[in-house]
């Protein structure tokens, strides 16, 4: 253990160099600690407790939340909570493959560009970042406003009475939810796009390559790292989103994001309101998983 | 390869970046199981000649023939001929296997003949123990032979090879020059190589194409284009040569060194005599035609042979002689009249 050894040029021992290396990653871990894991616990004990009268938490030990989750109220069986649950990962997932889908001809388009102008148009990728959430959700109110194009163009179409607005709908809840995690799936995928080996696509084409097996076999493995970060950075916020649905769907799309909220705020029932925060984060965690066997051997970065 | 003899011709093409003429009205015919090289200094438009012949590349005129059949539009997916690239663009989540048996499957081969037609190239090119291995796992010579075998696998009517050896040491590639022209005569196909490395392009074509900013200079076989050049870049790009600019006058030409007698008169009054550095011999007293005096000023010794840089000159004679040279001694050189070959201005 106390053997002198040379690391980058400095004369030093193995214990030196542990107590060093402990003593750089003690204020991220502490960090960590204090405002991840002590809150996580809290979380956990608190999704096994019950409720006061007031909305208060009161500590004895229970599974009542979770069999409410799991759809056991007081008037029997219910699949309500758990069709929530079901939505948000569904909203998430077409969220996920909507993005990918327009991320990439968005990054190849950008990848064409000249070195000057390439940035600019990552810029404009960026440049909603730059703007409040909940304003980017009501910039979606104006233009779906009934007395613009869009939701005229809908009302000629036949698809909403003339007069009303886009909003709140289903649709407008996937519109806002595509254009607030788009730039998540075009970064990273830009990252990898911008370094396609081209070699590969022509070797690709010079064996008899269908387009889609082009694709598929010399564009996509390439991409894949990029892709990797973008469909985790959508996905998993995209499950516990509350803003998007709450004011482009009305009460009328709820998702676990609202629901957790709700439980927190107007209804009060923190012990409750836990429990579907543990639910999400297990089942956020098991899709990872999912993911990861699915995408084994990839390099994420 | 393919059981009909294709012949490729190459007619009239043009291919301009900009204000750049990469191939500047190119007309070549490569008869069916050839080794043809095209060499040439980068940039002189070798390799768009070669993405134009493999599809990669449209050409803004002219046509290209593949037996009877005008290929000159169809995608590079459409043309029986494949390409080993100069990085070998081995893709690198397949295994050797994998990539070998690609072009197959992309046609969709049945499986039995596959299995059949990989396993056999991937025996002639001693590559049967890799089969499982990912690219990443091999050596540079290894990567070069999976994708040879890769492009083989398909028999194509002309294989294009992308300068595959440049990223081999000097070693190996010596040692794959051979071996590539073993397996092309044993194959039987056409091979269409591009390089920069006059060595290579001396052992292993059949025909070379020398190139220049887009044009064919010369083409014929090594020895036509090595001991005829016609043109001075020709003269210095394979090999190295000397060159003597001088006036024809009768039965020879007056240079800067002296009077040297020609045995194949130039149409030209003004010319440029070429002599390779290995065909001026050394002699001890003044031979009886074309002898010239000279004093050695710098002797570089190469191992098989030596190099010896002349006053007056710049002349180079390389010699393979016993005898030791010291800089200073004064020689006779003799320029036979039939290794004379004076070129246009």
């Amino acid at each position: 253990m106390d053997k002198l050894l040379v690391w980058y040029g400095e004369l030093t021992t193995n214990r030196r160099l542990l107590k060093r290396g402990l003593m750089f990653l003690s204020p991220g871990m502490l960090w960590l600690l204090i405002f991840l894991v002590l809150p996580g616990l809290m979380l956990i004990a608190a999704s096994f407790a019950g409720r006061g009268a007031y909305g208060e938490l009161e500590w004895h030990f229970t599974f009542e939340n979770y069999k409410r989750l799991a759809g056991f109220g007081i008037f029997g069986w219910t699949a309500d909570y758990l069709m929530i649950v079901w939505r948000s990962v569904w909203v998430a997932f077409i969220t996920t493959i909507v993005s990918v889908v327009l991320s990439y001809p968005l990054c190849f388009f950008i990848a064409g560009r000249s070195e000057r102008t390439r940035y600019l148009w990552l810029t404009l990728v960026i440049i909603p970042f730059w703007t409040n959430m909940v304003i980017r959700a009501y910039a979606w109110f104006l233009i779906l406003a009934p007395e613009l194009p869009v939701a005229k163009l809908a009302a000629f179409l036949g698809i909403v009475p003339p007069g009303s607005a886009l909003y709140p709908s289903v649709f407008a809840v996937y519109l806002g939810m595509v254009s607030m995690f788009l730039p998540f799936v075009t970064l990273p995928l830009y990252s990898s796009v911008e370094r396609i080996d081209w070699a590969l696509v022509e070797a690709a084409q010079d064996l008899y390559a269908s387009k889609v097996r082009v694709f598929m076999q010399a564009i996509l493995p390439q991409t894949l790292p990029g892709l990797s970060v973008g469909v985790i950075l959508t996905f998993v916020p995209a499950m516990g989103m509350f803003v998007v649905p709450d004011l482009l769907g009305g009460a009328k799309y709820m998702l676990v994001g609202n629901l957790i909220q709700q439980q927190f705020g107007s209804s009060r029932d923190w012990a409750f309101g836990a429990a579907i925060s543990i639910g999400l984060m297990i089942l956020t965690m098991f899709s990872l998983y999912l993911y990861r066997r699915k995408s084994k051997g990839v390099n994420l970065v | 390869m393919s059981d009909e003899k294709k012949d490729l011709s190459i007619r009239g093409i043009n291919k301009r970046f900009g204000e750049v003429r990469a191939v500047d009205d190119v007309s070549l015919e490569v008869p069916a199981g050839e080794f043809f090289t095209l060499l040439g200094p980068s940039g002189c438009g070798k390799t768009t000649l070669l993405r134009i012949i493999a599809g990669l590349e449209m050409p803004d005129s002219g046509k290209i023939l593949l037996g009877s059949e005008d290929i000159t539009t169809f995608p590079a997916t459409r043309r029986q001929v494949n390409t080993v690239f100069q990085s070998y663009a081995l893709f690198p989540h397949l295994t050797v296997y994998e990539n070998v048996a690609f072009g197959l499957r992309s046609r969709k081969f049945p499986a039995k003949e596959i299995d059949q037609r990989v396993s056999r190239r991937l025996e002639i090119l001693g590559l049967e123990e890799m089969g499982q291995r990912r690219p990443d796992q091999l050596s540079g010579g290894q990567k070069q032979r999976v994708a040879l075998a890769r492009a083989l696998v398909n028999e194509p009517d002309v294989l294009l090879l992308d300068e595959p050896m440049s990223a081999l040491d000097a070693k190996l590639r010596a040692q794959v020059q051979v071996e590539l022209r073993r397996l092309q005569q044993k194959l039987g196909g056409t091979f269409i190589l591009v390089t920069h490395d006059q060595d290579e392009a001396l052992i292993v074509s059949d025909r070379i194409a020398v190139m220049r900013d887009g044009r064919v200079m010369q083409a014929g076989t090594p020895e036509e284009v090595y001991d005829l050049p016609e043109t001075q870049f020709v003269a210095e790009f394979l090999g190295a040569a000397n060159l003597l600019s001088g006036h024809i006058k009768e039965g020879g030409i007056e240079t800067d060194i002296g009077f040297l007698k020609l045995e194949k008169m130039p149409a030209w009054s003004k010319g440029t005599v070429a002599i390779r550095p290995e065909w001026i011999r050394i002699r001890d007293q003044q031979p009886e035609t074309n002898g010239i005096q000279a004093r050695i000023r710098e002797v570089i010794y190469r191992g098989t042979d030596f190099d010896l840089w002349l006053d007056p000159g710049p002349i180079r004679v390389r010699t393979n002689t016993y005898k030791r040279f010291k800089t200073g001694d004064k020689i006779w050189l003799e320029l036979a009249p039939e290794e004379l070959v004076v070129l246009n201005g």
